[in-house]
């Protein structure tokens, strides 16, 4: 069934109901609808978000509860996102979506988050649906590398899903401090070291690509199949309707059969340099 | 009268057609001399047409000659579309207003009906190409929609190939076959010029209701068959579209890519003056007091390093891989996006290219094995 572009590419008025200090640069806003109820969501999905006169950008849903309009946290890297960013409790944002594919859900299989920095966002929805019905899957692990302690994401929450018993979550930095005694290095090294049946698991990895390339060969030799393995791919993007073709990444439209995109079937994509 | 059925008009009587779109509020298009080319444009009068004039093209060349004969359609197309019409190259998409603490969005109102006077056969396939995109997906354009389904399109067909030209390549022509209201054959007969007429729609058949017409005589519908048969056998280029799909996915390492992306500007020409290409980009602007933004959408080029930016750098930053995504795009991947090739043998990209480079050429030389880098196959 096609949408009407009117409703596609117009965006629908939300305000801000609260901003959450994730990282001196990284805020988590709380939108909702400005009328009626937001549209259901599926985590991995995201939404265009348009700042007043500054422009729109593609960013993950943080956060899916209902009851809670969407959750998206921004990191400020330029224009868009730094307007996003420094937005006031109360203030008009634009919203358009949800657009793209969601993390497939993986009942009774051992699932594997692997997450680079900001890629924990379009995780933590997934992960809270896991551990919300925690009694459905097999073993859980958390893997989650990052720059720097200081530069932690959702830390106290990390901090919850550490001191329960039923989760392996495993924690590196790139740089450590004097107070850090954890894990340094790069997060695809953890991954030899986590628990999981290799034929009965499901990964489902977002960061950085040059780190998603080294997932992938890490979870590779670990004997995880290449088709239990979810990327969630980025590329530039401005309509995410399959309309302005920004985001093609060789036959696909990240917006349309992304951004989670199972990784056999992009595999050789993956393996061209500049697709 | 029916779709199929035919007619012929003595040549001056377009101007009555012309009249009734008028009438009927139309904005009527087609081909005019502007600046040393055939571009559409306004045209309310046949005067306006070029009439005698042709276009001689060739790879990184066009060039207008006076024609023997007074044929007001005896050329090819133009660095035009009838894309600039249907898919803008500047759209407002909304407008914002601050109100208060928030702000309210408006959505511009629909320009006039759109009449198309001499659309040849590739760009009605490139019509229905676009059509695929912009209406046939999850999500559709509704702006792109209002204005295709209130298009009357008269078609024409074409009675010479330039050196650029290969439709019959592509399936796609020289006869106008599907997607028009009406289409027209110039005829020069020796005392007096017509066209012969086609209806292909019900609207089409009633316009012609509003003109003089005849029924065809036998020999003048054999004249229009030899015309379009003259026409297929003079193409200026060819492209073998056996196994496209797949060649140009295995051949993404083929050394040709280096040599075209020697040449290659990657000045974007060939994306603007394609009547499929349909990229576009997003512009915000906001008033200066910051109480009024307006979205407006921009086509854009897969040769530009801002269209794969990403924080931190283009994903596609080398020129090589600029041009094998568009050449790829257009003849593969659009396969699996749309359903058919994104390329309908128009030769533009051919003609406008600063330096030539020639879309039939590339794909061939792809075919030649070649996947490890070797001596003098860099050009
Ligand atoms: C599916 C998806 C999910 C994302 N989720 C998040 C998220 O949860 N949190 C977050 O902080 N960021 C996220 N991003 C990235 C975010 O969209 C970019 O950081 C943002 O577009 C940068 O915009 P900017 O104008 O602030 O940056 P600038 O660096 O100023 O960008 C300059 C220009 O580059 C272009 N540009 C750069 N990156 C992109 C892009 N990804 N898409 C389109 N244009 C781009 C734009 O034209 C932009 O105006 C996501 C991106 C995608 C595709
Ligand atoms: S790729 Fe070139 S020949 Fe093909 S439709 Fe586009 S401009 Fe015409
Ligand atoms: S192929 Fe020709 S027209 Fe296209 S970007 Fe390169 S130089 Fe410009």
């Amino acid at each position: 069934m096609a949408v009407s572009r009117q409703n596609a590419l117009v965006p629908a008025l939300y305000r801000v109901g609260e901003v959450y200090r994730e990282l001196p640069d990284t805020v988590t806003l709380r939108l909702v609808p400005e009328s009626g109820r937001r549209p259901p969501c599926a985590p991995g999905q995201f939404n265009m978000l348009y700042a007043f006169g500054v422009g729109e950008i593609a960013i993950s849903i943080s956060g899916e509860a209902a009851d809670e309009g969407f959750l998206h946290t921004v990191r400020e890297v330029g224009a868009v996102s730094t307007a996003l960013a420094r937005l006031a409790v109360g203030a008009s944002v634009g919203v358009r979506g949800p657009y793209g594919t969601g993390w497939p859900a993986a009942q009774g299989a051992d699932v594997i988050f692997v997450a680079g920095g900001l890629g924990l966002a379009p995780l933590r929805p997934a992960i809270r649906r896991v551990l919300a019905e925690r009694r459905h899957y097999g073993r859980v692990a958390i893997l989650f590398g990052t720059r720097h302690p200081a530069e932690m994401l959702y830390r106290q929450e990390l901090e919850q899903w550490r001191r329960r018993l039923d989760v392996d979550v495993s924690v590196t930095v790139d740089h450590a401090d004097t107070l850090w005694h954890g894990n340094v290095g790069v997060v695809p090294a953890l991954i030899p070291r986590a628990t999981f049946d290799p034929n009965n698991s499901v990964a489902l990895v977002c960061g950085p690509e040059v780190m998603m390339r080294f997932t992938v060969s890490a979870l590779r030799e670990a004997g995880v199949p290449d088709e239990r393995v979810y990327l969630s791919m980025e590329r530039n993007m401005k309509c995410a309707t399959g309309l302005c073709g920004h985001c093609q990444f060789g036959p696909e439209f990240i917006c349309m059969t992304g951004p989670v995109m199972r990784f056999d079937r992009i595999a050789s994509l993956f393996s061209t340099r500049e697709a | 009268m029916s779709a199929g059925a035919n007619a012929v008009i003595v040549r001056e009587t377009l101007q009555g057609l012309l009249e009734a779109l008028l009438a009927e509020g139309y904005r009527t298009l087609g081909p005019t001399l502007r600046e040393d080319a055939i571009v559409y444009d306004d045209v309310t009068h046949v005067s306006e047409l070029p009439a005698g004039w042709t276009d001689s093209q060739e790879a990184g060349h066009y060039h207008l000659q006076r024609r023997e004969d007074d044929a007001w359609f005896g050329f090819n197309v133009g660095p035009h579309s009838w894309k600039r019409f249907l898919h803008p190259p500047l759209e407002p998409l909304w407008g914002a207003r601050r109100n208060g603490d928030g702000f309210k969005i408006t959505v511009p109102a629909p320009g006039p009906k759109l009449a198309f006077i001499g659309v040849r056969a590739c760009e009605l396939r490139a019509i229905a190409i676009q059509d695929r995109v912009f209406l046939g997906g999850r999500y559709s354009d509704d702006t792109y929609r209002a204005r295709r389904i209130s298009t009357f399109i008269v078609a024409v067909n074409c009675a010479q190939a330039s050196g650029t030209c290969f439709c019959v390549s592509m399936g796609s022509g020289p006869k106008a076959a599907a997607g028009f209201d009406l289409s027209l054959t110039e005829l020069l007969g020796a005392d007096r010029a017509t066209f012969l007429v086609e209806v292909g729609s019900e609207a089409g058949a009633r316009m012609l209701q509003r003109i003089a017409s005849r029924p065809p005589t036998e020999a003048e519908l054999a004249a229009a068959r030899a015309v379009l048969d003259r026409t297929a056998e003079r193409m200026g280029r060819r492209l073998d579209t056996t196994r496209l799909r797949e060649l140009l996915r295995e051949q993404a390492e083929h050394p040709r890519w280096d040599g075209i992306a020697e040449r290659c500007l990657a000045c974007g020409n060939c994306t603007m003056v394609c009547p499929t290409c349909f990229c576009t980009s997003v512009e915000d602007h906001s008033s200066l007091e910051g109480t009024a933004a307006e979205r407006v959408r921009a086509w854009d080029s897969c040769f530009t390093l801002d269209f794969s930016y990403l924080h931190g750098g283009s994903v596609r930053h080398s020129t090589r891989a600029r041009y094998r995504h568009w050449l790829t795009h257009k003849l593969s991947y659009w396969i699996d996006q749309f359903g058919t090739g994104g390329c309908v043998g128009c030769g533009r990209c051919i003609t406008w290219c600063p330096v030539g480079i020639d879309i039939t050429e590339e794909a061939t030389a792809l075919r030649a094995p070649g996947r490890a880098k070797k001596q003098g196959d860099a050009s």
